[in-house]
């Protein structure tokens, strides 16, 4: 096995979206194979009420010396994995600095104030190009789309673990991932083996 | 949740605080555990039942903490080292009980409550601290500082509790009970378990037995002993540590999560060379010469923890009996406002505490970066409020008790209760819940407004609990409301499982927490033997249920029962497709036109149903909706189909 090095320690990574989405899934998923390749890795999560519809986001901190509190500082996010587009802003304004790389779901998930009309929901168009604006690089992934297509949105998930380890930002490969994915979904292995090659393919083209 | 049992000795393994937690106690040979589920604790007795039957040790949800706790002690009197695990509230619960533990002692096996505190409130209906209530109970308290203690001190603190011969708490905050970090881990143990109550009492030992009869003052003589023996472990326990250099400009005493917040300051703000931090595990009683010894290390000391200021005052406490001409240092935390007297800290707090104790500045990004950001949030992020999940039976029924009262006309109102459905105190359900408290807290509040008739109240009263409350602490509240004949309806949403924590089943489900199929409970035939007037609603018969609580509310007789039985949504997604294809037909949606003023996305509010702005109509979201058709019955045009799936 190559050793793996960090680009800076520690690394901060956020898994941002909505409850119901998985993002606890999704930060399971690239926790465990951290550890397995030997680093110190804590996730913070919002969990209980916030998860009823709320936004969600998972804090992970990657290090070789230090086990890191489960929260990261403010501006301190080196990358940012929205699978929503305003809970990505919203951990733009908050945790964003001019390095944030953002890997990015398009698909829209309105909230109850946006439907109650207490909100507004803004253009798609200019969100992304907001996004884009206050990150040094992003990657859109049309993850919701290309899960419907293969059958059910659930599989955005593991497209979007692709997209992340295709995007070469972490220090971990399909060698690393793959294991864990085949110990986290023991039944539907195949198909999301599928998606989250169809994530490495769409984050490199 | 992770495989606990997993026999691999010395590997790294991703755990939560909770299950970290639980895998010490397996290390430790713990025989027996008990529980209550309640964020952000549940975890802990989650992954040990599902060792359970392969470990050869018994676990169970309990109807109440008190009850968990009770047991528990019953397993330690016949020498099984048992634990009781339970959220903030829950030693509230226990509390009664525990005053009279300390005094009797527990038995040959190690006896260990966890606590987990919830900062903030977030999956909470208050904010406390179980430090002080262990200094005012006198109960030794241990807290850990991050993954690998909440293992390591589990298992240690079993040996302590057993040496000891008293109860010993573990308290641990939803940032280590619920956050995931590494746990390397040791050896499990393969001893049988043999359990026998000793009934003879031993009386060469200066200690008393547990069930020697002695007057309760010598009994609390006895234990303030064994405190005075506990600190004197303390003293050395490898889970207080000093971590900086000889002479600090400043000296931090932290514990728990915020000991990971302090560490993460002193990174950020780069400053090891400058700021110490004593790090305490064993909070109560005080190590006092330890940290004595460390007090001198700088001539300014801030503490960093979270909710009340537990060590703060433990340690002024300590200053105070400091000879007269004995050097004090600076103390900064929750008294001199450099830290928050309430909810939980993070970084940043530390970060600010420490730059304005030292005079320095700190910024994390640059300020153009900044300004830009946090002004497009402002202008461009719209709020995102929680709601019930679509599908949720709560909605429904809130939407029918909401209609219900108001076409009874009298200005009734609910009271609530903990659970999913303490959301109805919004708009997820039209903000029909008035009262929240604690579990069972709304049919006892209930009781005391169904009896004001002779004062003039004429409002119908409505108390709900979820099922898992319902059997916790609600049984009592309902008798007292059927024996004093007071005037209200105990709403019970039953939806087969304890949903806010993570679905465990409760007495009424059929089944354990280990997996085993056992004799369910069933609520309506408690009710009926209690002599309630029950009835039995499918939530999702807006039109049936509704007409039922109508009926029920003019009825003049003492308290009633209406059982809304409708299954979890997210429990009935897991085992079966959706019932329905929804869709609304674009051609009799009348949008804003409508006279019902968009009742079904202004008011209904199911995230499974939006506003399309721009065709003007509403439209189903596909990847949210469940498909249980409710909002079918909500529309007054008919516009939304449902077929089956």
């Amino acid at each position: 096995m190559t050793k793996k090095e960090l680009t800076k320690d520690p690394l901060n990574l956020i898994i941002t979206g909505v409850g119901g989405q998985g993002n606890v899934m999704i930060s399971l998923i690239i926790g465990n194979a951290f550890v397995r390749e030997g680093f110190l890795v804590t996730v913070g999560e919002t969990y209980g009420a916030s998860q009823r519809g709320g936004p969600v986001m998972s804090h992970m901190r990657i290090s070789k010396e230090i086990q890191y509190s489960p929260f990261i500082p403010d501006g301190c996010a080196d990358i940012i994995l929205g699978m929503e587009p305003v809970e990505t802003l919203r951990m733009l304004g908050k945790y964003g600095n001019p390095n944030v790389i953002t890997i990015i779901n398009p698909r829209p998930i309105y909230s109850i104030d946006v439907t109650g009309g207490h909100a507004q929901y803004p253009d798609l168009n200019k969100l992304i190009e907001t996004v884009k604006e206050l990150s040094s690089q992003t990657w859109l992934i049309n993850a919701t789309e290309e899960a419907q297509k293969m059958g059910s949105h659930m599989f955005a998930n593991a497209i979007l673990i692709g997209a992340l380890i295709g995007s070469g930002v972490l220090p971990l490969d399909k060698k690393s991932i793959e294991p864990v994915l085949r110990e986290t979904f023991p039944k539907e292995i195949e198909t999301n083996l599928v998606a989250f090659n169809k994530g490495i393919k769409l984050v490199k083209t | 949740m992770a495989n606990i049992e997993i026999n691999a000795p010395g590997t790294s393994q991703l755990f939560i605080g909770n299950e970290a937690i639980a895998r010490g106690a397996l290390e430790a040979g713990i025989g027996f555990a008990a529980a209550y589920p309640g964020t952000p604790s549940s975890e802990i007795l989650g992954s040990l039942a599902q060792v359970a039957k392969k470990m050869g040790i018994y676990a169970e949800w309990s109807i109440n903490e008190m009850v968990a706790m009770e047991a528990a002690a019953g397993a330690s009197f016949a020498g099984i080292r048992a634990l009781a695990a339970m959220k903030q509230n829950g030693i509230n619960v226990v509390s009664d009980f525990l005053a009279n533990l300390v005094m009797s002692g527990t038995g040959k096996g190690g006896l260990v409550l966890v606590s987990c505190d919830d900062p903030s409130a977030i999956s909470s209906s208050n904010e406390q601290d179980t430090r002080p209530i262990a200094k005012w109970l006198d109960i030794p308290l241990v807290e850990p500082g991050d993954f690998q203690e909440a293992k390591d001190m589990t298992k240690w603190l079993f040996d302590l509790a057993e040496e000891l011969g008293t109860l010993c708490i573990l308290r641990s905050v939803t940032r280590i009970a619920h956050a995931r970090g590494n746990v390397k881990l040791g050896e499990l143990p393969t001893k049988q378990h043999k359990a026998h109550f000793d009934q003879i009492h031993d009386l060469k030992n200066v200690m008393p037995t547990t069930f020697m009869p002695l007057p309760s003052s010598l009994r609390h003589f006895f234990l303030h002993m064994k405190l005075d023996k506990a600190r004197e472990k303390f003293e050395s326990s490898p889970f207080n540590r000093y971590v900086g250099p000889d002479k600090a400009d400043l000296l931090i005493i932290t514990g728990g999560s915020c000991w990971l917040y302090s560490q993460d300051a002193i990174e950020a703000l780069k400053l090891r060379d400058r700021v110490g931090i004593l790090k305490l595990g064993t909070l109560w009683p005080l190590p006092e010469r330890f940290v004595t010894e460390h007090l001198n290390k700088s001539d300014k000391v801030l503490f960093v923890e979270e909710i009340d200021p537990f060590l703060e005052r433990s340690v002024m406490e300590l200053a105070g009996n400091f000879p007269p001409n004995a050097l004090r240092p600076t103390f900064y935390g929750k008294r001199s406002g450099h830290i928050n007297a309430y909810g939980e800290l993070n970084p940043d707090m530390v970060i600010k505490a420490v730059s304005t104790i030292l005079g320095l500045t700190y910024q994390a990004r640059d300020v153009a970066y900044s300004k830009k950001s946090e002004a497009l949030v402002k202008s461009t992020v719209p709020e995102r409020s929680m709601t019930f999940c679509a599908g949720c039976p709560h909605r429904a029924t809130f939407w029918a008790i909401k209609n219900a009262l108001k076409l009874d006309g009298r200005d009734g109102f609910v009271t609530g209760d903990i659970g999913c459905y303490s959301l109805a105190l919004g708009p997820a359900g039209f903000f029909q819940v008035r009262t929240m408290h604690c579990m069972g807290g709304g049919a006892g509040v209930a009781n005391g407004l169904g009896k004001l008739g002779q004062f003039g109240f004429d409002q119908p009263v409505i108390a709900v609990v979820g099922d898992s409350t319902f059997y916790h602490a609600t049984i009592p509240a309902l008798i007292n409301g059927i024996y004093n004949q007071s005037k209200f309806i105990l709403v019970i949403l039953d939806n087969s499982a304890t949903a806010m924590t993570g679905f465990q089943p409760h007495p009424g489900t059929g089944m354990t927490a280990m997996g085993e199929p056992t004799k369910a409970v069933s609520m309506e035939a408690l009710c009926h033997a209690l002599g309630a007037h029950v009835e039995v609603c499918d939530p999702f018969d807006l039109k049936g249920t509704t007409a039922t609580l109508l009926k029920m509310m003019a009825e003049d007789s003492g308290a009633k029962v209406a059982i809304m039985r409708r299954q979890c949504e997210l429990i009935r997604a897991k085992k079966e497709k959706s019932p329905y294809n929804v869709r609304v037909d674009v051609e009799k949606c009348i949008g804003e036109d409508c006279g019902c003023d968009r009742l079904c996305t202004r008011i209904f509010l199911c995230p499974g149903l939006v506003w399309d702005k721009k065709a003007g109509k509403s439209r189903i979201d596909e990847v949210i909706c469940s498909g249980c058709g409710v909002c079918v019955d909500v529309c007054p045009q008919g516009a939304i189909i449902r077929e089956a799936a």
